[in-house]
């Protein structure tokens, strides 16, 4: 490959990563807004946390997990710190930033599910666990070469479906990993006190501010556009240069039109179009793009998002009212839910393989395969080590630590003077 | 002396404050009050109902002398009324005594309206 190529593909790979690490204001601030400001600083403080500790990890050890060679396609081996293993195109530093601002996302995912009520120090053990190792073993199955995207003519996944998982920027592998550790830690945690009356209704906690979560979501939806165009890991050529166009059209696309459909569907239920939902209706359609960004067509990319903006809706609902789990951002619906159905979607609305095109049911099949076992490996993880901690060192702040506010009792700083 | 305390809409102190400044009241104090009362509003929050008791309103206190407490309160209830339930209420209660801090004055004589 030409010099200027490779400076190009790099200097894109490394301004995506930028664009990526800004999705972590975005996450903060997301949260922040949809809990009570006698909180804020604590959340604020758990989204540097993850990507302090993924930083960290994910460069000595998460990183060779990933993309490293042995263990027969489950598990790379450890590369404590040394990067001299990997042998791609692309610089390894800059690559391995790019995969940190990737592991990091998934990381920070969790804290608003588990927000105002999750003691600090457990908190901080779950974000050691889930950069350590969680994340980059399914990142290894998929993004690593391992064993649900090996194209070799005799490996299980084309024997079994002819075809290999594709997961483009972390549908499955970022947001749906976060998205099922949220629903799980949020139901080892419990309700925060006072959301659930005694005969079993639901209370709304509304967040203390709209403007915060909605910059939030704003500042995501950018960072989305290095997160996805960015997963092509490269710029130059005639191929490159159309991937990358179409990539950011159809994020757009889908962001736009998973708000507008959560807009329309509140409107229709409640009467009146509810904002704080919209702003999941966004992030929805942006989840749920991930995965086909670059296989789907833009009318492709449409239909995601309006089928991700309605089921959210319904998602959120079913595990307030039914499951009874508390999830004040509603990252399990966001990011589980719609991560899971992205990337069956695009199974189905693949232009060169999808099931809707004419090409047949295995790619869906590998898709189905591939969300099953990436969210039981994040499930099985999940469940140890929040009911682990949960009965070990109990996860949660005594009741008057809630009631009082994290901040003050667990930093003894509030965010508001 | 009288204290005239007025709990009006917040939608309604623009006209109020300048109302009570054209006529002859040269200096109020204002805050801002939360009050619960028997009426509720319907909200919905990430798709919980729930009903709001919290009514929003705008608190005036002013200090003047008895002769413009009359005309003070008629200032107030022509501009803060829009005829809908909700419009606030007006209380009066005598002041004992005044002091200014400056000049160690005190009496109504402290209250230096315009007349």
């Amino acid at each position: 490959m030409n010099d200027i190529s490779l400076s190009l593909d790099t200097v894109w790979m490394l301004i995506a990563a930028m664009l990526v690490f800004w999705m972590q204001p975005g996450f903060a601030l997301c949260e922040a807004g949809f809990t009570r400001g006698k909180n804020a600083a604590n959340i604020l403080f758990k989204n540097f946390v993850d990507f302090m500790f993924g930083s960290l990890l994910f460069w000595f050890v998460g990183f060779g997990f990933m993309f490293g060679s042995e263990g027969a396609g489950f598990i790379g081996a450890p590369n404590w710190g040394d990067l001299s293993f990997y042998n791609g195109d692309l610089p390894v530093e800059g690559f391995l930033m790019f995969e940190t601002v990737f592991c990091a996302t998934a990381a920070t995912i969790v804290s608003g599910a588990m927000a105002e009520r999750t003691k600090f120090s457990m908190y901080i053990i779950y974000s050691l666990f889930i950069s350590l190792i969680i994340y980059p073993v399914e990142g290894h199955w998929t993004w690593g070469g391992g064993w649900l995207s090996n194209s070799a003519s005799d490996s299980f996944m084309m024997q079994t479906f002819g075809d290999v998982f594709h997961d483009f920027a972390g549908s499955a592998i970022v947001h749906s990993v976060g998205g099922v550790l949220a629903l799980i830690g949020a139901m080892a945690l419990g309700a925060r006190r006072g959301k659930y009356a005694k005969d079993g209704s639901s209370r709304a906690i509304p967040g203390h501010s709209l403007m915060l979560a909605a910059l939030g979501v704003f500042i995501l939806w950018l960072g989305w556009f290095g997160f996805n165009p960015g997963s092509q890991l490269a710029a130059s050529g005639e191929v490159n240069r159309t991937a990358i166009s179409h990539v950011l059209l159809t994020t757009n696309l889908a962001a736009s039109a998973g708000g507008i459909a959560t807009m329309f569907v509140t409107w229709l239920k409640y009467g009146k179009p509810s904002f704080s939902l919209m702003l999941n209706g966004v992030l929805a359609g942006l989840v749920g793009i991930t995965a086909g960004c670059d296989l789907v067509s833009p009318v492709g990319a449409v239909v995601i998002g309006l089928v991700c903006g309605v089921v959210l809706v319904f998602a959120i609902e079913f595990i307030d009212h039914v499951l009874h789990i508390d999830d004040p951002v509603g990252a399990s619906s966001v990011h589980g839910v719609c991560g899971i159905l992205g990337t069956l979607l695009t199974g189905l609305l693949s232009v060169s393989n999808g099931a809707f095109y004419g090409h047949g049911w295995g790619f869906f099949g590998a898709q189905c395969l591939g969300i099953l076992a990436i969210d039981l490996w994040a499930a099985a993880c999940g469940f140890i080590l929040f009911y682990g901690i949960k009965y070990l060192k109990g996860l949660r702040v005594d009741a008057r630590i809630e009631d009082e506010g994290l901040d003050v009792y667990e930093h003894g700083e509030s965010c508001y003077n | 002396m009288k204290k005239i305390e007025a709990i009006i809409r917040k939608t309604k102190f623009e006209e109020v404050k300048e109302a009570l400044l054209n006529s002859d009241i040269n200096w109020f104090e204002y805050h801002d009050v939360h009050g619960i009362g028997q009426s509720r509003q319907a909200r919905i929050y990430r798709g919980v109902q729930y009903s709001t008791d919290v009514i929003e309103r705008v608190a005036i206190s002013i200090v003047c002398r008895d002769q413009f407490v009359d005309p003070t309160i008629q200032v107030i209830i022509t501009t803060a009324q829009t005829g809908e339930i909700g419009d606030g209420r007006i209380f009066v209660s005598d002041i004992i005594d005044t002091y200014s801090i400056r000049t160690g004055e005190f009496g109504d004589c402290v209250l230096r309206d315009k007349k």
